[in-house]
Protein backbone atom coordinates (compact mmCIF):
# COMPACT_ATOMS: atom_id res chain seq x y z
CA UNK A 1 0.00 0.00 0.00
CA UNK A 2 1.40 3.15 -0.88
CA UNK A 3 2.05 5.52 1.75
CA UNK A 4 -0.86 8.05 1.29
CA UNK A 5 -2.96 5.18 0.74
CA UNK A 6 -1.74 3.64 4.40
CA UNK A 7 -2.53 7.96 5.76
CA UNK A 8 -5.98 7.56 4.40
CA UNK A 9 -6.68 4.25 4.81
CA UNK A 10 -10.46 2.99 4.87
CA UNK A 11 -10.87 2.38 8.65
CA UNK A 12 -9.60 6.08 9.03
CA UNK A 13 -12.37 7.31 5.92
CA UNK A 14 -14.91 5.26 7.66
CA UNK A 15 -14.31 7.20 11.17
CA UNK A 16 -14.29 10.58 9.94
CA UNK A 17 -17.29 10.14 8.07
CA UNK A 18 -19.17 8.53 11.02
CA UNK A 19 -17.14 9.73 14.02
CA UNK A 20 -17.98 7.40 17.07
CA UNK A 21 -19.28 9.44 20.35
CA UNK A 22 -19.51 12.64 17.99
CA UNK A 23 -21.83 14.32 20.54
CA UNK A 24 -21.61 16.63 23.55
CA UNK A 25 -21.68 14.50 27.27
CA UNK A 26 -23.86 16.33 29.73
CA UNK A 27 -23.07 14.55 32.90
CA UNK A 28 -18.93 15.16 32.34
CA UNK A 29 -16.93 15.30 34.97
CA UNK A 30 -14.01 16.89 32.75
CA UNK A 31 -13.99 18.65 29.52
CA UNK A 32 -10.58 20.02 27.63
CA UNK A 33 -10.97 21.81 24.57
CA UNK A 34 -7.94 21.06 21.88
CA UNK A 35 -7.37 23.78 19.26
CA UNK A 36 -4.37 23.73 16.38
CA UNK A 37 -4.68 27.23 15.40
CA UNK A 38 -2.64 26.62 12.13
CA UNK A 39 -5.35 24.96 10.73
CA UNK A 40 -8.17 25.62 12.48
CA UNK A 41 -8.63 21.92 13.91
CA UNK A 42 -11.00 22.68 17.19
CA UNK A 43 -12.31 20.14 19.36
CA UNK A 44 -13.46 19.90 22.88
CA UNK A 45 -13.38 16.18 24.72
CA UNK A 46 -15.74 15.26 27.46
CA UNK A 47 -14.74 12.70 29.95
CA UNK A 48 -17.39 11.37 32.71
CA UNK A 49 -14.67 9.46 35.00
CA UNK A 50 -16.07 7.73 37.99
CA UNK A 51 -13.67 6.63 40.94
CA UNK A 52 -10.61 6.67 38.60
CA UNK A 53 -12.69 4.61 35.34
CA UNK A 54 -13.95 6.56 32.19
CA UNK A 55 -17.18 5.55 32.65
CA UNK A 56 -17.99 8.03 29.43
CA UNK A 57 -15.92 9.91 26.98
CA UNK A 58 -17.46 11.88 24.07
CA UNK A 59 -15.87 14.56 21.46
CA UNK A 60 -17.44 17.64 19.49
CA UNK A 61 -15.91 19.72 16.75
CA UNK A 62 -14.48 20.32 13.61
CA UNK A 63 -10.83 19.59 11.28
CA UNK A 64 -9.21 17.44 9.30
CA UNK A 65 -9.95 13.73 8.85
CA UNK A 66 -6.98 12.35 10.47
CA UNK A 67 -7.78 14.87 13.64
CA UNK A 68 -11.32 13.89 13.20
CA UNK A 69 -10.58 9.97 13.02
CA UNK A 70 -8.01 9.83 15.41
CA UNK A 71 -10.55 11.71 17.92
CA UNK A 72 -13.14 9.45 17.10
CA UNK A 73 -10.63 6.36 17.54
CA UNK A 74 -9.26 7.74 20.83
CA UNK A 75 -13.08 8.20 22.55
CA UNK A 76 -13.64 4.06 21.23
CA UNK A 77 -10.11 2.87 22.47
CA UNK A 78 -10.34 5.05 26.66
CA UNK A 79 -14.13 4.08 26.98
CA UNK A 80 -14.77 2.00 30.39
CA UNK A 81 -10.84 1.24 30.88
CA UNK A 82 -9.26 3.30 34.19
CA UNK A 83 -7.44 6.36 34.14
CA UNK A 84 -4.19 3.96 34.49
CA UNK A 85 -4.69 2.27 31.41
CA UNK A 86 -6.05 5.17 29.04
CA UNK A 87 -2.36 6.36 30.12
CA UNK A 88 -0.77 3.30 28.93
CA UNK A 89 -2.78 3.71 25.62
CA UNK A 90 -1.74 7.59 25.23
CA UNK A 91 1.74 6.32 25.67
CA UNK A 92 1.68 3.30 22.96
CA UNK A 93 -0.30 6.14 20.44
CA UNK A 94 2.21 8.80 21.03
CA UNK A 95 5.06 5.83 20.06
CA UNK A 96 3.12 4.76 17.21
CA UNK A 97 2.51 8.24 15.60
CA UNK A 98 6.45 9.38 16.19
CA UNK A 99 7.61 5.77 14.87
CA UNK A 100 8.92 4.73 18.03
CA UNK A 101 7.55 1.41 18.38
CA UNK A 102 10.64 -1.79 17.82
CA UNK A 103 10.30 -3.57 14.47
CA UNK A 104 8.60 -6.61 16.20
CA UNK A 105 5.30 -4.49 16.83
CA UNK A 106 2.22 -6.09 14.53
CA UNK A 107 0.28 -2.80 13.88
CA UNK A 108 -2.50 -5.14 13.16
CA UNK A 109 -2.65 -6.14 16.92
CA UNK A 110 -2.45 -2.67 17.82
CA UNK A 111 -6.21 -2.27 16.35
CA UNK A 112 -7.27 1.51 16.19
CA UNK A 113 -3.51 2.41 16.64
CA UNK A 114 -2.75 0.59 14.15
CA UNK A 115 -4.82 2.65 11.61
CA UNK A 116 -2.69 5.86 12.61
CA UNK A 117 0.54 4.35 12.06
CA UNK A 118 0.39 5.84 8.54
CA UNK A 119 0.74 9.28 10.38
CA UNK A 120 4.48 9.15 11.12
CA UNK A 121 5.39 9.35 7.41
CA UNK A 122 3.51 13.35 7.58
CA UNK A 123 5.40 15.14 10.48
CA UNK A 124 3.38 17.67 9.67
CA UNK A 125 0.32 15.77 10.07
CA UNK A 126 1.17 14.47 13.61
CA UNK A 127 -0.06 17.45 15.23
CA UNK A 128 -3.87 16.55 13.35
CA UNK A 129 -3.51 12.76 14.85
CA UNK A 130 -2.36 13.78 18.44
CA UNK A 131 -4.95 16.78 19.43
CA UNK A 132 -7.68 14.42 20.85
CA UNK A 133 -5.14 12.83 22.45
CA UNK A 134 -3.47 15.53 23.79
CA UNK A 135 -6.89 16.92 25.56
CA UNK A 136 -7.65 13.68 26.87
CA UNK A 137 -4.08 13.31 28.66
CA UNK A 138 -4.27 16.92 30.02
CA UNK A 139 -8.33 16.04 31.26
CA UNK A 140 -6.83 12.84 32.97
CA UNK A 141 -3.41 14.30 34.76
CA UNK A 142 -3.44 18.49 34.69
CA UNK A 143 -6.82 18.89 35.62
CA UNK A 144 -8.69 19.58 38.66
CA UNK A 145 -12.49 18.08 38.21
CA UNK A 146 -15.12 20.88 36.39
CA UNK A 147 -12.09 22.65 35.41
CA UNK A 148 -12.10 23.90 31.51
CA UNK A 149 -8.95 24.42 30.03
CA UNK A 150 -7.14 24.90 26.34
CA UNK A 151 -4.91 22.50 24.58
CA UNK A 152 -3.27 24.40 21.57
CA UNK A 153 -1.06 22.58 19.18
CA UNK A 154 1.93 24.70 20.81
CA UNK A 155 2.12 22.18 23.71
CA UNK A 156 1.69 18.94 21.60
CA UNK A 157 4.76 16.95 19.60
CA UNK B 1 24.23 60.60 -19.61
CA UNK B 2 25.38 57.43 -21.02
CA UNK B 3 23.99 54.30 -20.21
CA UNK B 4 24.85 51.50 -18.02
CA UNK B 5 25.24 48.14 -19.32
CA UNK B 6 23.21 46.65 -17.40
CA UNK B 7 20.07 49.26 -18.26
CA UNK B 8 21.18 48.79 -22.24
CA UNK B 9 20.91 44.87 -21.68
CA UNK B 10 17.35 45.57 -20.01
CA UNK B 11 16.49 47.84 -23.02
CA UNK B 12 17.27 44.94 -25.54
CA UNK B 13 15.29 42.67 -23.08
CA UNK B 14 12.16 44.24 -22.98
CA UNK B 15 11.20 43.80 -26.45
CA UNK B 16 11.64 40.47 -26.21
CA UNK B 17 8.21 38.64 -26.06
CA UNK B 18 6.94 37.25 -22.58
CA UNK B 19 9.04 33.28 -23.26
CA UNK B 20 8.00 31.11 -20.44
CA UNK B 21 10.44 28.49 -20.72
CA UNK B 22 13.00 31.21 -20.74
CA UNK B 23 11.25 32.90 -17.63
CA UNK B 24 11.23 29.14 -15.66
CA UNK B 25 14.99 28.60 -16.82
CA UNK B 26 15.46 31.82 -14.40
CA UNK B 27 13.97 29.62 -10.98
CA UNK B 28 16.28 27.29 -10.42
CA UNK B 29 14.05 26.50 -7.56
CA UNK B 30 11.41 25.19 -10.29
CA UNK B 31 13.58 22.36 -10.75
CA UNK B 32 13.33 20.24 -7.78
CA UNK B 33 11.74 17.26 -7.95
CA UNK B 34 9.17 16.08 -5.02
CA UNK B 35 8.79 12.82 -4.42
CA UNK B 36 9.34 11.79 -7.69
CA UNK B 37 7.78 14.50 -9.14
CA UNK B 38 8.49 18.00 -10.80
CA UNK B 39 7.58 20.14 -8.55
CA UNK B 40 4.41 22.32 -9.17
CA UNK B 41 4.84 25.75 -7.02
CA UNK B 42 1.17 27.08 -6.77
CA UNK B 43 1.84 29.13 -3.14
CA UNK B 44 3.06 32.03 -4.23
CA UNK B 45 0.30 34.27 -2.61
CA UNK B 46 2.64 33.13 0.75
CA UNK B 47 6.19 33.40 -1.05
CA UNK B 48 7.53 33.81 -4.57
CA UNK B 49 10.21 31.62 -5.58
CA UNK B 50 13.55 34.24 -6.19
CA UNK B 51 15.14 34.48 -9.87
CA UNK B 52 18.90 33.88 -10.06
CA UNK B 53 18.87 37.63 -10.48
CA UNK B 54 18.52 38.45 -7.23
CA UNK B 55 20.09 35.22 -5.87
CA UNK B 56 23.63 36.55 -7.76
CA UNK B 57 22.67 39.90 -6.44
CA UNK B 58 22.43 38.47 -2.54
CA UNK B 59 25.29 36.74 -3.65
CA UNK B 60 27.43 39.70 -4.88
CA UNK B 61 26.86 41.78 -1.81
CA UNK B 62 28.13 39.78 0.34
CA UNK B 63 30.79 38.73 -1.68
CA UNK B 64 32.36 42.31 -2.63
CA UNK B 65 29.92 45.19 -1.59
CA UNK B 66 29.53 44.40 2.53
CA UNK B 67 29.38 47.30 4.96
CA UNK B 68 27.67 49.36 7.22
CA UNK B 69 25.59 52.10 5.30
CA UNK B 70 25.93 55.94 5.77
CA UNK B 71 28.33 56.27 8.59
CA UNK B 72 31.21 54.41 7.55
CA UNK B 73 34.15 56.70 5.39
CA UNK B 74 35.93 53.64 3.69
CA UNK B 75 35.12 52.31 0.33
CA UNK B 76 33.02 49.35 1.09
CA UNK B 77 31.08 51.59 2.75
CA UNK B 78 30.51 53.82 0.07
CA UNK B 79 30.32 50.92 -2.03
CA UNK B 80 27.32 49.21 0.11
CA UNK B 81 25.89 52.84 0.75
CA UNK B 82 25.11 53.49 -2.93
CA UNK B 83 23.88 50.10 -3.95
CA UNK B 84 21.34 50.97 -0.75
CA UNK B 85 20.20 53.97 -1.73
CA UNK B 86 20.28 53.08 -5.73
CA UNK B 87 17.55 50.16 -4.57
CA UNK B 88 15.57 52.97 -3.25
CA UNK B 89 15.44 54.47 -6.36
CA UNK B 90 14.16 51.50 -7.97
CA UNK B 91 11.59 51.11 -5.50
CA UNK B 92 10.71 54.79 -6.07
CA UNK B 93 10.48 54.48 -10.22
CA UNK B 94 8.88 51.34 -9.34
CA UNK B 95 6.09 52.48 -7.91
CA UNK B 96 6.02 55.93 -9.27
CA UNK B 97 6.52 58.20 -6.11
CA UNK B 98 7.21 61.76 -6.10
CA UNK B 99 10.96 61.08 -4.34
CA UNK B 100 13.22 58.65 -3.19
CA UNK B 101 12.84 59.81 0.96
CA UNK B 102 9.25 58.87 0.61
CA UNK B 103 10.52 55.19 0.40
CA UNK B 104 10.94 53.97 4.04
CA UNK B 105 12.58 50.32 4.10
CA UNK B 106 11.31 48.11 6.37
CA UNK B 107 10.75 44.33 7.15
CA UNK B 108 8.27 43.79 5.21
CA UNK B 109 3.93 45.05 5.03
CA UNK B 110 3.52 44.07 8.31
CA UNK B 111 6.09 46.05 9.81
CA UNK B 112 5.24 49.36 7.44
CA UNK B 113 1.07 48.81 8.68
CA UNK B 114 2.37 48.73 12.30
CA UNK B 115 4.43 51.68 11.51
CA UNK B 116 1.75 54.27 10.32
CA UNK B 117 -0.32 52.05 13.09
CA UNK B 118 1.80 53.70 15.40
CA UNK B 119 3.74 56.74 13.77
CA UNK B 120 0.03 58.23 12.60
CA UNK B 121 -2.34 56.78 15.12
CA UNK B 122 -0.51 57.35 17.92
CA UNK B 123 -0.43 61.62 16.48
CA UNK B 124 -3.82 61.97 15.07
CA UNK B 125 -6.12 59.17 16.59
CA UNK B 126 -7.82 60.31 19.57
CA UNK B 127 -10.87 59.07 21.64
CA UNK B 128 -14.12 58.28 19.80
CA UNK B 129 -12.56 58.10 16.41
CA UNK B 130 -12.71 55.66 13.87
CA UNK B 131 -10.45 53.43 11.73
CA UNK B 132 -12.49 52.19 8.80
CA UNK B 133 -10.81 48.62 7.36
CA UNK B 134 -12.24 46.11 5.05
CA UNK B 135 -14.02 42.63 5.37
CA UNK B 136 -10.94 40.80 3.57
CA UNK B 137 -8.02 42.21 5.73
CA UNK B 138 -5.40 40.08 6.13
CA UNK B 139 -4.43 39.57 10.13
CA UNK B 140 -1.66 42.10 9.50
CA UNK B 141 -4.01 44.84 8.47
CA UNK B 142 -6.66 43.81 11.29
CA UNK B 143 -4.21 44.04 14.65
CA UNK B 144 -1.98 46.74 14.09
CA UNK B 145 -5.37 48.96 14.28
CA UNK B 146 -7.32 47.00 16.98
CA UNK B 147 -4.52 47.71 19.45
CA UNK B 148 -4.36 51.40 18.42
CA UNK B 149 -8.20 51.81 19.10
CA UNK B 150 -7.90 50.40 22.27
CA UNK B 151 -4.95 52.31 23.24
CA UNK B 152 -6.75 55.28 21.66
CA UNK B 153 -9.87 54.56 22.49
CA UNK B 154 -11.25 54.65 19.22
CA UNK B 155 -13.55 52.14 17.06
CA UNK B 156 -12.38 50.25 14.19
CA UNK B 157 -15.21 49.98 11.22
CA UNK B 158 -15.47 47.38 8.71
CA UNK B 159 -16.65 47.63 5.31
CA UNK B 160 -18.09 44.24 4.28
CA UNK B 161 -17.73 42.56 1.40
CA UNK B 162 -21.00 40.91 -0.85
CA UNK B 163 -20.62 36.84 -1.52
CA UNK B 164 -18.75 37.20 -4.69
CA UNK B 165 -15.96 38.69 -2.44
CA UNK B 166 -16.52 42.32 -3.34
CA UNK B 167 -16.48 45.20 -1.13
CA UNK B 168 -20.07 46.93 -1.02
CA UNK B 169 -19.00 50.84 -1.45
CA UNK B 170 -21.97 52.14 -0.60
CA UNK B 171 -21.74 50.69 2.97
CA UNK B 172 -18.30 52.06 2.28
CA UNK B 173 -19.27 55.49 2.11
CA UNK B 174 -21.70 55.34 4.84
CA UNK B 175 -18.95 54.25 7.42
CA UNK B 176 -16.67 57.54 6.28
CA UNK B 177 -17.56 60.45 8.37
CA UNK B 178 -15.54 63.73 10.42
CA UNK B 179 -14.84 60.96 12.93
CA UNK B 180 -13.43 58.59 10.89
CA UNK B 181 -8.89 59.35 10.61
CA UNK B 182 -7.80 56.41 8.76
CA UNK B 183 -9.08 54.18 5.76
CA UNK B 184 -5.92 51.00 5.33
CA UNK B 185 -7.30 48.69 2.72
CA UNK B 186 -5.68 45.67 1.20
CA UNK B 187 -5.41 46.07 -2.33
CA UNK B 188 -5.54 42.70 -3.58
CA UNK B 189 -7.33 40.20 -0.63
CA UNK B 190 -4.66 37.25 -0.06
CA UNK B 191 -7.35 35.05 0.02
CA UNK B 192 -9.96 35.66 -2.38
CA UNK B 193 -8.08 37.46 -5.07
CA UNK B 194 -10.27 40.00 -5.30
CA UNK B 195 -8.87 43.60 -6.54
CA UNK B 196 -10.53 46.19 -4.68
CA UNK B 197 -11.60 50.02 -6.29
CA UNK B 198 -8.69 51.46 -4.50
CA UNK B 199 -8.16 54.86 -6.44
CA UNK B 200 -11.97 55.17 -6.06
CA UNK B 201 -11.82 54.23 -2.58
CA UNK B 202 -9.09 56.89 -2.00
CA UNK B 203 -10.75 59.83 -3.69
CA UNK B 204 -14.09 58.93 -1.44
CA UNK B 205 -11.54 59.44 1.46
CA UNK B 206 -10.08 62.17 0.02
CA UNK B 207 -13.25 64.22 0.19
CA UNK B 208 -13.37 64.27 3.19
CA UNK B 209 -9.79 64.58 3.96
CA UNK B 210 -9.31 61.48 5.43
CA UNK B 211 -5.63 59.37 4.56
CA UNK B 212 -6.10 55.98 3.11
CA UNK B 213 -3.33 53.41 3.38
CA UNK B 214 -3.14 50.43 0.59
CA UNK B 215 -1.90 47.48 1.70
CA UNK B 216 -0.31 46.41 -1.80
CA UNK B 217 1.50 42.74 -0.26
CA UNK B 218 -0.47 40.52 -2.82
CA UNK B 219 -0.44 43.49 -5.63
CA UNK B 220 2.94 44.34 -6.57
CA UNK B 221 3.89 41.37 -8.29
CA UNK B 222 0.68 40.91 -10.48
CA UNK B 223 -0.28 44.43 -11.04
CA UNK B 224 1.29 47.98 -12.09
CA UNK B 225 1.07 49.99 -9.67
CA UNK B 226 1.54 53.66 -9.70
CA UNK B 227 1.30 55.86 -6.36
CA UNK B 228 0.56 58.94 -7.63
CA UNK B 229 -2.54 57.43 -9.40
CA UNK B 230 -4.22 55.96 -6.42
CA UNK B 231 -3.33 59.20 -4.91
CA UNK B 232 -3.07 56.84 -1.57
CA UNK B 233 -0.89 58.23 1.35
CA UNK B 234 0.83 55.03 2.47
CA UNK B 235 1.38 52.08 0.60
CA UNK B 236 3.02 48.70 2.13
CA UNK B 237 4.70 45.67 0.43
CA UNK B 238 6.69 42.97 1.02
CA UNK B 239 10.00 41.74 -1.01
CA UNK B 240 9.35 38.20 -0.45
CA UNK B 241 6.32 38.26 -2.60
CA UNK B 242 8.26 39.52 -5.44
CA UNK B 243 10.60 37.64 -6.14
CA UNK B 244 12.91 39.38 -3.36
CA UNK B 245 14.51 37.68 -0.24
CA UNK B 246 12.18 37.86 3.06
CA UNK B 247 12.93 40.03 5.83
CA UNK B 248 12.67 43.26 3.78
CA UNK B 249 9.87 45.32 2.88
CA UNK B 250 8.59 49.16 1.75
CA UNK B 251 6.74 51.82 3.33
CA UNK B 252 5.49 54.10 0.87
CA UNK B 253 4.29 57.21 2.37
CA UNK B 254 3.79 61.26 1.30
CA UNK B 255 5.86 63.27 2.54
CA UNK B 256 3.29 65.58 3.90
CA UNK B 257 2.13 63.08 6.16
CA UNK B 258 5.60 61.05 7.19
CA UNK B 259 7.04 64.64 7.90
CA UNK B 260 4.26 64.89 10.67
CA UNK B 261 4.72 61.70 11.86
CA UNK B 262 6.84 60.42 14.56
CA UNK B 263 9.40 57.71 14.94
CA UNK B 264 8.42 54.26 15.26
CA UNK B 265 11.41 53.02 16.54
CA UNK B 266 14.42 54.36 17.75
CA UNK B 267 18.23 54.47 17.33
CA UNK B 268 21.08 54.54 15.59
CA UNK B 269 21.07 56.39 12.20
CA UNK B 270 17.64 57.89 12.47
CA UNK B 271 19.17 60.32 14.28
CA UNK B 272 20.48 63.41 13.97
CA UNK B 273 22.15 64.88 16.90
CA UNK B 274 22.03 62.90 20.58
CA UNK B 275 22.81 63.98 23.99
CA UNK B 276 21.78 63.02 27.04
CA UNK B 277 18.95 65.70 27.25
CA UNK B 278 17.34 65.80 23.83
CA UNK B 279 17.39 64.19 20.52
CA UNK B 280 17.04 65.54 17.09
CA UNK B 281 15.67 63.02 14.64
CA UNK B 282 17.68 62.98 11.19
CA UNK B 283 15.60 63.68 7.80
CA UNK B 284 13.41 61.71 5.86
CA UNK B 285 13.63 58.44 5.49
CA UNK B 286 16.57 58.20 7.77
CA UNK B 287 13.83 59.21 10.81
CA UNK B 288 11.79 55.74 9.95
CA UNK B 289 15.08 53.31 9.54
CA UNK B 290 16.49 52.87 13.29
CA UNK B 291 19.65 50.83 13.39
CA UNK B 292 21.20 48.64 10.47
CA UNK B 293 18.57 47.59 8.05
CA UNK B 294 18.62 44.41 5.46
CA UNK B 295 20.86 45.92 3.02
CA UNK B 296 21.37 43.15 0.88
CA UNK B 297 17.78 42.29 1.24
CA UNK B 298 17.12 45.80 0.10
CA UNK B 299 19.76 45.27 -2.79
CA UNK B 300 17.80 41.94 -3.92
CA UNK B 301 14.50 43.74 -3.97
CA UNK B 302 16.44 46.47 -5.92
CA UNK B 303 17.46 43.68 -8.49
CA UNK B 304 13.78 41.75 -8.24
CA UNK B 305 12.24 44.96 -9.46
CA UNK B 306 15.12 45.34 -12.45
CA UNK B 307 13.65 41.84 -12.95
CA UNK B 308 10.07 42.46 -13.27
CA UNK B 309 10.65 45.45 -15.44
CA UNK B 310 12.91 43.20 -17.56
CA UNK B 311 9.45 41.12 -18.22
CA UNK B 312 7.47 43.61 -18.15
CA UNK B 313 4.74 43.84 -15.63
CA UNK B 314 1.80 44.36 -17.94
CA UNK B 315 2.95 40.98 -19.72
CA UNK B 316 2.81 39.17 -16.37
CA UNK B 317 -0.32 41.01 -15.79
CA UNK B 318 -1.70 39.85 -19.10
CA UNK B 319 -0.18 36.31 -19.28
CA UNK B 320 -1.57 35.56 -15.25
CA UNK B 321 -4.98 36.69 -16.43
CA UNK B 322 -5.20 34.28 -19.06
CA UNK B 323 -4.04 31.67 -16.58
CA UNK B 324 -6.08 32.48 -13.94
CA UNK B 325 -9.30 32.12 -16.53
CA UNK B 326 -8.42 28.72 -17.44
CA UNK B 327 -7.74 27.43 -14.26
CA UNK B 328 -11.12 29.00 -13.12
CA UNK B 329 -12.65 27.12 -15.94
CA UNK B 330 -10.72 23.92 -14.99
CA UNK B 331 -11.70 23.64 -11.22
CA UNK B 332 -15.36 24.73 -11.77
CA UNK B 333 -15.88 22.01 -14.03
CA UNK B 334 -14.66 19.59 -11.50
CA UNK B 335 -17.53 18.13 -9.46
CA UNK B 336 -17.66 19.59 -5.66
CA UNK B 337 -15.30 22.63 -5.78
CA UNK B 338 -16.37 25.84 -4.69
CA UNK B 339 -14.66 28.34 -5.62
CA UNK B 340 -14.41 30.96 -2.64
CA UNK B 341 -13.69 34.59 -4.16
CA UNK B 342 -15.80 35.05 -7.73
CA UNK B 343 -15.12 39.10 -8.05
CA UNK B 344 -15.49 39.99 -11.50
CA UNK B 345 -11.55 41.64 -10.70
CA UNK B 346 -9.30 39.18 -9.43
CA UNK B 347 -5.47 38.77 -9.48
CA UNK B 348 -4.38 34.53 -9.81
CA UNK B 349 -5.52 33.81 -6.71
CA UNK B 350 -7.88 30.15 -7.18
CA UNK B 351 -9.08 29.83 -3.01
CA UNK B 352 -11.64 26.44 -2.94
CA UNK B 353 -13.27 24.04 -0.99
CA UNK B 354 -13.97 20.35 -2.36
CA UNK B 355 -17.19 18.88 -1.13
CA UNK B 356 -16.56 18.01 2.98
CA UNK B 357 -12.89 16.96 2.32
CA UNK B 358 -10.92 19.57 5.00
CA UNK B 359 -8.30 21.66 2.98
CA UNK B 360 -5.27 19.99 5.17
CA UNK B 361 -6.27 16.46 3.84
CA UNK B 362 -6.29 17.95 0.22
CA UNK B 363 -2.94 19.69 0.86
CA UNK B 364 -0.92 16.23 2.15
CA UNK B 365 -2.82 14.61 -1.10
CA UNK B 366 -1.63 17.27 -3.72
CA UNK B 367 1.94 17.41 -1.78
CA UNK B 368 2.39 13.76 -2.64
CA UNK B 369 2.08 14.53 -6.35
CA UNK B 370 4.67 17.03 -6.38
CA UNK B 371 2.23 19.98 -5.66
CA UNK B 372 2.17 23.00 -3.04
CA UNK B 373 -0.71 24.75 -2.70
CA UNK B 374 -1.61 26.52 0.79
CA UNK B 375 -4.32 25.10 3.01
CA UNK B 376 -6.17 26.85 6.03
CA UNK B 377 -7.50 30.50 7.17
CA UNK B 378 -4.68 32.16 4.76
CA UNK B 379 -4.81 34.87 8.10
CA UNK B 380 -7.73 36.11 7.17
CA UNK B 381 -10.09 34.35 10.05
CA UNK B 382 -13.17 37.03 9.47
CA UNK B 383 -12.91 36.04 5.98
CA UNK B 384 -13.87 32.03 6.52
CA UNK B 385 -16.15 33.55 9.26
CA UNK B 386 -18.08 35.41 6.44
CA UNK B 387 -18.19 32.52 4.25
CA UNK B 388 -19.23 30.10 6.72
CA UNK B 389 -15.90 27.43 6.07
CA UNK B 390 -13.02 26.91 8.70
CA UNK B 391 -10.66 27.00 5.79
CA UNK B 392 -9.93 27.05 2.01
CA UNK B 393 -7.21 25.45 -0.18
CA UNK B 394 -5.73 28.00 -2.22
CA UNK B 395 -3.52 28.06 -5.75
CA UNK B 396 -1.64 30.85 -6.29
CA UNK B 397 0.14 31.79 -9.12
CA UNK B 398 2.87 33.80 -10.37
CA UNK B 399 3.94 34.66 -13.89
CA UNK B 400 6.28 31.18 -13.93
CA UNK B 401 3.49 29.04 -13.44
CA UNK B 402 1.71 26.98 -16.62
CA UNK B 403 -1.33 25.89 -17.94
CA UNK B 404 0.16 22.27 -17.89
CA UNK B 405 0.93 22.98 -14.14
CA UNK B 406 -2.84 23.80 -13.34
CA UNK B 407 -3.80 20.47 -15.16
CA UNK B 408 -1.34 19.05 -12.41
CA UNK B 409 -3.96 20.35 -9.83
CA UNK B 410 -6.73 19.09 -11.51
CA UNK B 411 -5.86 15.65 -11.79
CA UNK B 412 -4.46 16.31 -8.42
CA UNK B 413 -7.86 16.90 -7.15
CA UNK B 414 -9.28 13.95 -9.13
CA UNK B 415 -7.04 11.60 -6.88
CA UNK B 416 -8.10 13.51 -3.82
CA UNK B 417 -11.54 12.56 -4.71
CA UNK B 418 -10.87 8.73 -5.42
CA UNK B 419 -8.85 8.82 -1.75
CA UNK B 420 -12.04 9.93 0.01
CA UNK B 421 -13.96 7.97 -2.65
CA UNK B 422 -15.98 10.84 -4.11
Amino acid sequence: MSSINELYQQLILEHNKSPRNFRTLEDATKSVEGYNPLCGDHYTVFLKINQGRIEDVTFQGTGCAISKASASMMTSSIKGVTVEEAETLFQKFRAVVTRKLDDETDLEALGYLGALAGVAEYPARIKCASLAWHAMHTALHEMNDSEKTVVTSDTTE
Amino acid sequence: MKKSNTEMTLDYDRRLMFDIERIREDFPILRTIVRGKPLVYLDNAATTQKPLHVIDADQRYYHSQNANIHRGVHYLSEVATFEYEKARGKVKNFLNAADNHEIIFVRGATEAINLVAHGYGRKFIGEGDEVVISAMEHHSNIVPWQMICQERKAVLRVIPMNDNGELIMEEYEKLLSPKTKIVSVVLVSNSLGTINPVREMVARAHALNIPVLVDGAQAVSHINIDVRELDCDFFAFSGHKVFAPTGVGVLYGKAEWLERMDPYQTGGDMIESVTFEKTTFNTLPYKFEAGTGNIAGVVGLGSAIDYLRRVGIDSIEAYEHELLEYGTALLTSIDGIRLIGTAKEKAGILSFTLDNIHPHDIGTILDQEGIAIRTGHHCTQPVMKRFGIPATARASLALYNTKEELDALARGIQKVKEIFHL
